[in-house]
């Protein structure tokens, strides 16, 4: 599965295509043999999910389940998977992309209707296991969307507009990481650095403020938790750019997660790779920023506390010195601090103060 | 001191004050009852000569009384043997007059239920009772007859002989007697169908006073057997019926009175009780003190020896038949049935037959249905005190997979020379452990049945459920995976199919 780090996303599509006719061929043979056609494919339970020190992220163990058609309870959504596979080969054969969503309604085209739209994810989950390569390789993306700023020409390879070219500048508001974006090729860049911020507010901020010009960076909004095609996208930066990525956030657990997810990837994707940076740097805002540049704050409620607790236990968390710290701060001082907090000092304090000094801390 | 006066009543007298003992005791209870007692006398007179029973009652209105209260005619028809013209005012005029006294299971036990109706009618709707009947012969007889109370007396007001030219055979009452048809119209329709359940071979033909005609046609013409007369069993005899035996007796010795007296008792039986017992073998039966057969009937009764009694004096309905009514008048989805082998209590033989229905036309009521019978009549009254209710109550069902909620009937049928009442209303069975034990043992019996069936019929539509989701999905795998692997002709998915049917068979 490691080896589905394709070169160009061209190469990548055409190996998804294969990937899926040749699922297609094996269940038609067994049928045609009057065999019970079954699947095999790497256990996603919570006993098979292990942290793998070396990849930095999780991975799946050895155990491995399948799906027989032989079996009653499986019959309907091995019928469902099949059905998933055709609808991704000719989602993606046509260049078309589709939503979860939609793939939730399309189901009901062919009497194959899910009983929820989960049970329809579960499905496509499964396809991604089954292949080892994520929904966004085949054409079907979430509703979550995130966007992009800064001084990258990209080219087009989505029908209608393959080998148009578009610099990343071009929009003040940035442009969205949707499928054709996800789809392009980086074709030129001359920043030296990524930077990934949770909120909107700040990243517009950033923009006016011309952080993409002053730091030489590619600015890039996550908008809260990373979509996994922004996740990937940042990667590509750091893989095929080689450029440092740096994650500023909410000085509080769940922004400190956000980073981590884009470092380190999620339990829910430990049937996929390509997901992680994991030379991404975690920039703030630490709690110790919170001491340090004496932020207001709201204190910690209970639920805060009880993640903290559990991130300080989670395997991501324990490499390097500087999470168990700022975990163990947070416990200590029991406050939290937006970014937006820095406005108290000014609302150009975070670009003219704050920024330079945390990446020059994180370099 | 004033002198008391002792005033002797006839029997005719006495169930006229006592009139509720016998079941007349509302309106609406008499002409239930009267209308019970006599069906049950005319399905008697058809069974004794191996006849399908055909009976017609007719109800019809005759005046206003009260408010509640109306005065009917009652007419009753059998195709019976027929009474011969000598006994007939003794028969319908006479309070216990009949042939009820011999050992063999009747319906009735009191030998009064005919003419307690008659003797009904007459005090409320003071009318002569008309009965016809024929043998056969060449002649039909017809009276018009009322009782003297005080004497247990007919009196015979009309008579009239008519010729019988087209050799008709059977009886038919009629007469009047007040009542409340409206308030009794629920259990007499009920006691009609459930009569219909425990006699299949009958027809019966019911015209209620709105004109309304209810008929319950006959499945079969098969009868059960007969029973035969026979002696009673040592066990079963008290003081009373002793000295009875005595005053009739022939034999001049205990040896030869035991022997011919009593059922299953031979020479050697009686020689070992008259050790046991130390009575003389000799002794003259009519010789004996009060004192000694007092001692004789206790004797009796301790000597463990006698064999027990055979049950050819009873008519059980049988499997075939019973499982030929339920299925008639219930109409189940499936029903078991099961007779116990004759059993005993207190020197009275004792058969019960159970039978367990499902599904079909039987409601879901939340709790079972419950059919009671004794010597092929329904039981209509007091179920909650019958010990049929007490072994369904104690019964733990679910062993059988069975719930409260399922459509099911049960029926429990007792025949016994001695069904044991637990009233002289003769409404429910008492409980004795003899009989629950056999009551427990039938119903046990049906119950397994009933879940084999149950859990057959569940394998079943499993199967059919399983079989269905396989030719539901099959299919669309093989289409969804032709077209991926850009096959053109879809593979052959019929062996698979196949294949999914034979595994239910495994």
């Amino acid at each position: 599965m490691n080896s589905n780090s394709a070169g160009s996303v061209v190469e990548r599509r055409k190996v998804v295509l294969e990937r899926l006719r040749r699922l297609g061929e094996e269940i038609y043979e067994q049928l045609d043999k009057g065999i019970f056609p079954s699947i095999e494919m790497p256990s996603r339970s919570i006993e098979n999910i292990y942290y793998d020190t070396k990849l930095r992220q999780y991975v799946l163990g050895d155990k491995r389940v399948r799906r027989s058609v032989r079996n009653i309870r499986h019959l309907r959504s091995f019928t469902q998977l099949i059905w998933a596979a055709l609808f991704s080969y000719e989602l993606t054969s046509q260049r078309k992309t589709s939503t979860l969503r939609d793939v939730y309604y399309s189901a009901q085209a062919y009497e194959m209707s899910f009983k929820d739209q989960q049970e329809s994810n579960n499905i496509i989950t499964d396809l991604e296991t089954v292949l080892g390569f994520s929904r966004e390789d085949f054409n079907i993306f979430p509703e979550e969307r995130s966007a992009v700023f800064g001084d990258l020409t990209i080219r087009y390879t989505v029908p209608g507009y393959e080998g148009k070219t578009l610099n990343l500048t071009s929009h003040p508001d940035g442009v969205m990481i949707g499928p054709a974006l996800t789809s392009a090729e980086f074709v030129e860049t001359s920043a030296d650095k990524v930077i990934a911020i949770e909120k909107g507010g700040l990243f517009t901020r950033f923009i006016e403020e011309n952080v993409h010009k002053r730091f030489n960076a590619i600015l890039v909004l996550t908008a809260g938790q990373a979509p996994r095609a922004t996740r990937h996208f940042i990667r590509r930066l750091n893989r095929e750019l080689k450029l440092p990525v740096y994650i500023f956030t909410d000085g509080d657990p769940w922004g400190m997660h956000i980073a981590m997810v884009i470092i380190s990837g999620s339990a829910n994707a430990a049937h996929l790779r390509d997901l992680t940076t994991p030379d991404a740097k975690w920039s703030g805002v630490w709690a110790t920023d919170i001491v340090n540049y004496k932020l207001p704050t709201d204190p910690l409620d209970e639920i805060d506390i009880k993640r903290l607790y559990e991130l300080q236990r989670d395997p991501r968390y324990q490499n390097d010195p500087l999470w168990q710290r700022e975990i163990n701060t947070f416990l200590k001082i029991r406050r939290k601090a937006e970014q937006e907090a820095f406005s108290r000092y000014g609302l150009t304090y975070i670009v003219d103060e704050y920024l330079p000094a945390k990446l020059e801390q994180t370099k | 001191m004033s002198e008391a006066t002792f005033e002797e009543i006839s029997a005719s007298d006495f169930f006229y004050r006592n009139r509720d003992i016998a079941g007349f005791s509302n309106p609406s209870r008499a002409i239930f009852a009267a209308i019970r007692e006599l069906v049950e006398n005319s399905l008697d007179a058809a069974e004794s000569i191996m006849v399908p029973p055909d009976i017609y009652v007719r109800l019809s209105f005759e005046k206003n009384v009260s408010k509640e209260t109306q005065i009917y005619r009652l007419r009753v028809e059998d195709n019976g043997t027929g009474i011969p013209p000598r006994h007939i005012p003794l028969a319908f005029g006479q309070v216990l007059y009949g042939s009820k006294y011999k050992l063999k299971q009747q319906r009735g036990t009191f030998g009064l239920g005919g003419k307690m109706a008659i003797l009904y009618g007459q005090i409320t709707a003071h009318e002569p009772a008309t009965i016809i009947s024929s043998t056969g012969s060449t002649h039909i007889f017809m009276f018009k007859i009322m009782i003297d109370i005080q004497r247990n007396r007919p009196i015979i007001m009309d008579r009239k002989v008519l010729l019988n030219k087209s050799g008709w055979r059977g009886t038919i009452v009629e007469f009047a007697l007040e009542g409340d048809y409206f308030r009794a119209m629920p259990k007499i329709i009920e006691y009609f169908k459930q009569t219909a359940i425990v006699n299949p071979y009958a027809n019966l033909t019911f015209v209620d006073p709105r004109g309304r005609l209810y008929r319950f046609t006959r499945a079969t013409t098969v009868m059960p057997e007969p029973p035969k007369e026979t002696l009673p069993h040592p066990y079963g005899v008290d003081v009373e019926l002793l000295q009875r035996l005595i005053q009739i007796t022939p034999h001049e010795n205990m040896l030869d009175f035991l022997r011919n007296h009593f059922h299953r008792v031979g020479r050697k039986t009686a020689e070992k009780f008259l050790e046991f017992s130390g009575i003389d073998a000799s002794k003259n039966p009519k010789k004996l003190s009060h004192e000694e057969v007092v001692r004789l009937a206790q004797k009796l009764k301790e000597f463990k020896e006698f064999i027990p009694p055979d049950a050819s004096c009873l008519s059980p309905l049988g499997e075939e038949l019973l499982r030929t009514g339920i299925l008639k008048e219930l109409k189940p989805e499936f029903v078991a049935v099961h007779q116990r082998k004759p059993a005993t209590y207190s020197g009275h033989p004792f058969i019960v037959e159970a039978a367990i229905a499902y599904g079909g036309e039987i409601p879901a009521k939340g709790q079972f249905l419950l059919y009671r019978f004794a010597n092929r009549i329904p039981l209509l009254y007091d179920e909650a005190s019958d010990v049929a209710t007490k072994v369904i109550n104690s019964m733990n069902w679910r062993r059988y997979k069975v719930t409260p909620d399922m459509p099911i009937a049960i029926v429990v049928h007792i025949c016994s020379t001695k069904v044991p009442y637990k009233t002289v209303g003769k409404e429910f069975i008492a409980d004795r452990p003899e009989v629950r034990r056999e009551i427990a043992n039938a119903l046990r019996e049906v119950a397994r049945q009933l879940q084999r069936f149950l859990s057959k019929k569940e394998h079943v539509n499993r199967e059919k459920k399983r079989m269905g989701v396989f030719s539901r999905y099959l299919p669309k795998i093989a289409q969804f995976s032709t077209k991926l692997a850009g096959k053109e002709k879809p593979p052959d998915i019929e062996k698979l199919l196949r294949s999914v049917s034979r595994l239910e068979l495994e």
